[in-house]
């Protein structure tokens, strides 16, 4: 048996400031509002379906990346990612998401799961739902392409 | 780093327009009793808490309903209303059901009594275990008053000793006074 559901309140007051920061870093300030409803909201629909309290915090940045996708995806039909806000002494994540728009959605997850917000591969498998060395090879397979791209 | 009030209340709303919510609660700072913490279900209020520790209350509330516990100002609105009308002395009873499914066989038996216990009246533990069918149950009834999910709208304060001293009040007996003065059930 793992760790327990926490009540839902204490789910989201954990995680609303990094959230947003994610989703602001990604769409803008306009673009995060509506992201952030729909991703607390997706995580409530199945909030009652989980079975531990493990990794929730990983699982909160993985539906919050699907929906900044599914953003791209809706307005850009053709691929191209929107440009993204620069800030000064912006977060890690923020840069790599820039370096990491060309990567398939699972490989750029992982990389981003892994280093720009530093969770273990344990925390991205269950977050990608898979497994700790599926998340571990896509990481490492991301991390590859971008090389490749960069030379 | 936090985020405006206005996304958060946002997401609350909507949460609660949805109706995702296993609970919706809130904290009312400083009604004429204290603060209150109120729970409340698509059924109706479950839970009333006196001098609340948040954190300890949503795990319960979480283990007795279901983990999409939030805070959220409407659901809880008219609760709110009849509270605050109640305790100024501008209502005798309450429109909002409350929601006992949680609560053992027993429990509910004495809880249907309890709410037929009419404002101003004062009754004792004895006589209400006789109603809920067991004379000999006084003790357990007092129990049941005891840990009364919903104090003030299920009236455990009007009920008190057979000699008629107040005996106990799970939000203490300063709060069981004030209440039964302000029905006028206490000079």
């Amino acid at each position: 048996m793992g760790v327990a559901v926490p009540p839902f309140e204490a789910f989201y007051e954990s995680h609303k400031v990094e959230v947003f920061r994610f989703l602001r870093s990604r769409l803008g300030h306009e673009g995060a509002e509506d992201a952030f409803q729909e991703t607390f909201l997706r995580a409530l629909r199945a909030y009652d379906r989980l079975e531990h309290g493990e990794h929730l915090r990983a699982w909160a940045l993985t539906i919050a990346n699907r929906i900044v996708l599914d953003a791209a995806r809706r307005r850009r039909p053709h691929g191209e990612m929107p440009e993204l806000v620069t800030e000064d002494g912006r977060p890690a994540y923020e840069e790599l998401a820039g370096l990491t728009d060309e990567l398939p959605p699972k490989e750029r997850a992982a990389v981003v799961l892994r280093y720009g917000y530093d969770l273990t591969y344990d925390e991205i498998g269950a977050a990608l739902g898979s497994t700790e060395s599926a998340a571990r090879q896509a990481a490492s397979a991301g991390v590859r392409r971008l090389r490749k791209e960069q030379q | 780093m936090s985020i405006s009030t206005d996304i958060d209340e946002r997401f609350r709303a909507a949460a609660a327009a949805e109706g995702l919510l296993d609970v919706a609660y809130d904290v009312f700072d400083d009604t004429a009793v204290g603060p209150l913490l109120v729970g409340v279900t698509d059924r109706g209020v479950c839970r009333i808490t006196f001098d609340p520790e948040p954190e300890r209350e949503l795990e319960l509330l979480a283990r007795l309903y279901g983990p999409r516990v939030l805070r959220a100002s409407r659901p809880v609105d008219r609760l709110h209303r009849e509270l605050e009308e109640y305790l100024a002395g501008r209502r005798r009873s309450f429109d909002v059901e409350p929601d006992l499914r949680v609560q053992p066989d027993f429990y509910k038996r004495v809880l249907a009594e309890l709410a037929l216990v009419e404002y101003g009246v004062t009754t004792t533990y004895g006589a209400l275990a006789a109603r809920s069918g067991n004379p000999r149950a006084a003790r357990a009834v007092g129990t049941v008053m005891n840990r009364n999910p919903v104090p003030i709208v299920l009236p455990c304060h009007r009920v008190v000793g057979a000699n008629g001293s107040l005996t106990g009040y799970g939000g203490g007996l300063h709060r069981k006074e004030l209440l039964l003065r302000l029905e006028g059930a206490l000079l």
